[in-house]
C-alpha cells in the first residue's frame, strides 16, 4: 500500500489545520467567542452545524487516498495499482464491487429492463434477470423481501440507536450543558438512525438503486459529496487572500492603489461569470491535454481538473467580498483609534494586522459561509453545461447530468435523481440555515432588525 | 447631467479594453491559435500543414500584435489583437466556426431570449416583491416563520431541479405544454410558458428573500413609526411607506441587470431548446468555438457598463435627493 496525497486532498488538509487554530483562537478570546456563543444558543444552527459537521467527516474521509500493491510479479518488483482508493472506498466495503449490469430500483432483486436469458435446458426467455447482489440472499424474492427487508430495517436502527447511545455518553465533555443539547440529542440520533438504516442494508441491496452501468447509486452519491464539500471549501482558500489583500488595501491606501483594485473588479465583473468560468476550464483542458506528463493516473488528472476549477472560480468570485472589504475598510480607517495608532507611529502592515482585520473579519466569515452554499449548487449547473468537474468524477452534477434524460423513458428511472436532490438538498439548505444564523449573529446592522 | 453621462461613457472604455485585453490573453497567449486548430482537426494525426491551412483560413496567422511584414497602418491594423479584439467596439464579431456571421445570429436569437427573459423577469419581479410584502405584513407571526423557512428551502434547491421537476410534471405527466422546441410569433407562447414559470419559480426563494430584508430595514426606519404613531392603518403603512421606499433599492437594482436579459438564461434555454442567445452560448461552449464564446463575452460586458449607468440615472428619477455631478 502507497499512500497517495493528490493536491486536493493536501490543501483540504490545511484548511482543516486552518479551521481547528481558528477555533483554538476564538476559544481563548472572549470577544470573538461571544458571537459565537449566539450561534451555539440557535437550535436550528446546533442542527445544521452538526450536519455539516458529518458531511465533511464524509468528505475527509474520501480524501485520504492510497493505491493499493499489486502481487508481485516475477521479478520481485512491487508495482501498485493504477487505481487510488480512499478510506471512504473501505469503509464502505463491498458497495463499490457490487456492480450489476444496469438500472435498478431501489430494494429490488430484478434488473429494470428485460433480457433474454438462457434458461439450463437451452431455451431462451425474455425476462428480467435475477440482481447479482441486491437481495442475493433471498431464496424466494416474492415472498421473503419485505419481511427481510423489515429485519434488516429494525436491525440497522437498533444499531443507530446504541451507537447513538454511546456517542451521547461519550460526547458528554463536549456539549456538558449547553442550552441546545436537546437539539444535539435529537440531530445525532436522526443521523445515527439513517446511518444505521443504510449500513444495515446497503450490504444486502441497492438502497438508491443503481445506474446506468450498474452501479450502487448509493456509493456514488457518497463520493459526490467530497466534490461538493472541496469546491465550496477550497475556493474560498482561492478567494480569501485575493478579496482580503486587494479589498483591504484599496480601502486603506486610496487613491492610485483605489483606483487600480477598483478598475480590476469592474473589468472582472462585467464579464458574464458563467463564460468566464467557461473559457477558463475550456483553456485548462486544452493545457492538460497537452500537457500528459501532469498527471499519473486518470483518479490524478480529474482532481487537477477539480483543483483548476476551484483556482478558476476563485479568481472570479472574489470581487464580491472585495468590494464589501474595500467599503468597510474605508470607515474602519477613520475611526479615532487607528487615527491614534497613525500618529504614534505605528507602521501600516501593523495597523493593517492589529486594528483594521479584527473589525472587518466578520464579514469575511459571513461571506465564507454564504458562499459556500452557492458554490455546491454552482457546481452542478457547471458541470451540466459540460465545465464542470471531470465526467469520471463523482459529482450531484454528474449524477443530475447523466439521469436527466432517462426520466423520458417509461417506466420512469428517478432514483438517481431523487438521491442526488435529497443529498444536495440537504448539505446546501444545513449551509444555508447555518449561514443565516452566523449572519445574525455577526452582523450588528441584522442584530437590529431582529 | 449629459456631461455626467458623457464622463461615464468614457470611463467605460477602459473598462471594455480591460476586457477585451483579458479575453485576448486568454484565447490568445494561453491558448494559441495552434491549440485551436489542433482541438478542432483532432489532436492525434495532424500535419503541421493543416493547422496553418485552418489558421489561414480564419486569420489566426496574421502576427499578434505587430505586423513587421506590413507597411504604414497595416503594421498595427493587419494583427490579430486588431483583427480579432478592438474590431469588437465596431461590434464586428466576424464569423462563427461553422462560417456563420456572429452579429447576424445575435440579431435573430435575440428575440426568443427576449420572450422568455423578459416575462420571468417581470413577473418574478412582481410575485417576489408581493411575497416580501406578506411576509413583512405577518411580522412576528407564524406565518412569517414557515415562510422565510419555505423560502431557504426554495433557495436550497438547485436550479436544475426546477427545470426538470417541471418537464417532467407539466410536459410529461400533464401533457400542459411541449417539452422542449420553439416557433416565432404568437405560437411562442406555448413553448414559453413553461419555461418562464419555471424561471420565476426557481427565482422567488432568494429574490423574495432579498427584498424581505429590504423592506424590513425600511420597516424599523423612524419614518416608519412616526406614521404608526399617527394613527395610520398597518396597511397604509405598508403600501404608502415601506413599499415606496423600499422599492428604491429594488428598482435601481432591477435595472442594472435589465440589459443582461439581452443574453438570455444559458442553462432555462438549452433545457426547452429555445433558440435564443443562451442556449447560443452553451452550444458553442460546448463545440470550443471561441469565437462565439469571445463575442458573447464581449456583449456581457457592454450591456453590464450599460447597466450600472442607467443604475445610477434610474437613482435620480426615482429618488430626488441623489443628483449626479
Amino acid at each position: 500500500m502507497r499512500p497517495v496525497l493528490l493536491w486536493t486532498d493536501g490543501l483540504i488538509f490545511l484548511l482543516v489545520a486552518g479551521l481547528i487554530a481558528f477555533v483554538v483562537l476564538v476559544r481563548r478570546h472572549e470577544h470573538l467567542r461571544a458571537p459565537w456563543r449566539k450561534v451555539a444558543a440557535n437550535p436550528v444552527a446546533v442542527a445544521a452545524a452538526i450536519v455539516l459537521l458529518f458531511f465533511t467527516a464524509i468528505a475527509i474521509l474520501d480524501s485520504v487516498h492510497f493505491r493499493l500493491a499489486l502481487p508481485a510479479g516475477p521479478s520481485g518488483a512491487v508495482h501498485y495499482s493504477p487505481e487510488v482508493k480512499s478510506v471512504l472506498d473501505v469503509l464502505s466495503g463491498p458497495l463499490a464491487e457490487q456492480q450489476e449490469k444496469s438500472y435498478s430500483a431501489p430494494f429490488a432483486t430484478h434488473l429494470f429492463s428485460r433480457e433474454t436469458v438462457t434458461l439450463p435446458d437451452g431455451r431462451q426467455l425474455r425476462t428480467y434477470p435475477r440482481l447479482r447482489y441486491g437481495g442475493a440472499s433471498l431464496h424466494d424474492p416474492e415472498r421473503g423481501r419485505s419481511g427481510d427487508i423489515l429485519m434488516r430495517t429494525a436491525e440497522g436502527l437498533a444499531g443507530g440507536a446504541l451507537v447513538w447511545l454511546m456517542l451521547w455518553l461519550g460526547l458528554k465533555p463536549v456539549y456538558g450543558k449547553a442550552a441546545s443539547r436537546r437539539t444535539i440529542a435529537n440531530t445525532l440520533l436522526a443521523l445515527c438512525l439513517i446511518s444505521g438504516f443504510l449500513v444495515a442494508l446497503a450490504t444486502h441491496y441497492h438502497v438508491f438503486g443503481t445506474d446506468k452501468v450498474g452501479q450502487d447509486v448509493l456509493y456514488i452519491t457518497l463520493k459526490s459529496i467530497r466534490t461538493g464539500v472541496l469546491i465550496g471549501a477550497l475556493t474560498t482558500l482561492v478567494t480569501l487572500p485575493l478579496s482580503i489583500g486587494l479589498g483591504v488595501s484599496a480601502g486603506y491606501f486610496g487613491g492610485r492603489v483605489d483606483d487600480a483594485v477598483q478598475y480590476l473588479y469592474t473589468t472582472l465583473n462585467a464579464i458574464p461569470g458563467v463564460l468566464l468560468i467557461a473559457a477558463a476550464v475550456l483553456i485548462m483542458q486544452t493545457q492538460l491535454e497537452s500537457h500528459p506528463g501532469w498527471f499519473e493516473t486518470g483518479t490524478e488528472r480529474a482532481d487537477l481538473r477539480l483543483l483548476f476549477l476551484c483556482l478558476i472560480l476563485g479568481m472570479t468570485s472574489w470581487t464580491g467580498l472585495a468590494r464589501l472589504l474595500r467599503g468597510e475598510t474605508l470607515k474602519v480607517r477613520e475611526l479615532d483609534y487607528v487615527m491614534a495608532a497613525r500618529a504614534f507611529g505605528v507602521s501600516d502592515v501593523r495597523i493593517l494586522l492589529r486594528h483594521i482585520l479584527p473589525n472587518i473579519q466578520h464579514i469575511v466569515l459571513i461571506s465564507v459561509v454564504m458562499d459556500f452554499s452557492g458554490l455546491v449548487l454552482a457546481e452542478a449547473v457547471l458541470s451540466y453545461i459540460g465545465v464542470g468537474v471531470d465526467p469520471t468524477m463523482s459529482s450531484f452534477g454528474n449524477m443530475i447530468n447523466g439521469a436527466r434524460l432517462e426520466l423520458a423513458r417509461e417506466p420512469v428511472v428517478w432514483w438517481q435523481l431523487a438521491a442526488a436532490f435529497v443529498f444536495m438538498f440537504v448539505l446546501v439548505l444545513s449551509a444555508n440555515l447555518f449561514a443565516d444564523s452566523v449572519q445574525d449573529a455577526m452582523d450588528p446592522r441584522s442584530r437590529r432588525n431582529a | 447631467m449629459i456631461a455626467y453621462l458623457i464622463r461615464r461613457l468614457l470611463y467605460a472604455l477602459p473598462i471594455l479594453l480591460g476586457v477585451n485585453l483579458l479575453t485576448f490573453a486568454l484565447f490568445f497567449l494561453v491558448n494559441t491559435p495552434d491549440d485551436m486548430a489542433r482541438l478542432h482537426l483532432g489532436v492525434k494525426r495532424v500535419t503541421p500543414d493543416a493547422v496553418e491551412k485552418w489558421k489561414a483560413a480564419r486569420g489566426y496567422d496574421k502576427p499578434l500584435f505587430v505586423n513587421a511584414r506590413a507597411d504604414g497602418l497595416g503594421k498595427v491594423t493587419d494583427t490579430i489583437f486588431f483583427d480579432k479584439s478592438l474590431s469588437m467596439f465596431a461590434f464586428h464579431f466576424g464569423v462563427s466556426d461553422d462560417d456563420r456571421d456572429i452579429a447576424n445570429e445575435i440579431k435573430t436569437r435575440m428575440w426568443p431570449s427576449l420572450a422568455i427573459a423578459l416575462p420571468t423577469f417581470v413577473i418574478g419581479l412582481m410575485v417576489n416583491v408581493s411575497v416580501a410584502l406578506i411576509l413583512i405584513f405577518f411580522r412576528r407571526t407564524y406565518v412569517e416563520w414557515s415562510g422565510v423557512v419555505a423560502l431557504v428551502a426554495l433557495m436550497s434547491v438547485s436550479g436544475l431541479f426546477y427545470i426538470i421537476g417541471g418537464q417532467f410534471l407539466f410536459a410529461k405527466v400533464w401533457q400542459l405544454a411541449p417539452i422542449s422546441g420553439y416557433q416565432s410569433g404568437l405560437n411562442a407562447a406555448r413553448f414559453v410558458w413553461l419555461p418562464i414559470l419555471v424561471g420565476i419559480v426557481g427565482g422567488v426563494g432568494s429574490g423574495a428573500r432579498w427584498y424581505r430584508t429590504l423592506f424590513l430595514e425600511e420597516a424599523n426606519k423612524d419614518y416608519v413609526r412616526t406614521a404608526r404613531a399617527k394613527g395610520l392603518s398597518e396597511t397604509a403603512v405598508l403600501f404608502r411607506h415601506i413599499l415606496k421606499n423600499g422599492m428604491v433599492p429594488i428598482l435601481t437594482g432591477a435595472v442594472a441587470v435589465f440589459p443582461l436579459l439581452f443574453m438570455g438564461s444559458l442553462i432555462l434555454e438549452s433545457f426547452f431548446g429555445i433558440p435564443g442567445l443562451g442556449s447560443y452560448t452553451i452550444n458553442a461552449i460546448n463545440s470550443q468555438d471561441f469565437a462565439i464564446v469571445r463575442a458573447m463575452v464581449f456583449l456581457g460586458a457592454v450591456l453590464y457598463i450599460v447597466g450600472l449607468i442607467l443604475t445610477d440615472v434610474s437613482y435620480t428619477l426615482v429618488d430626488p435627493r441623489v443628483r449626479l455631478s
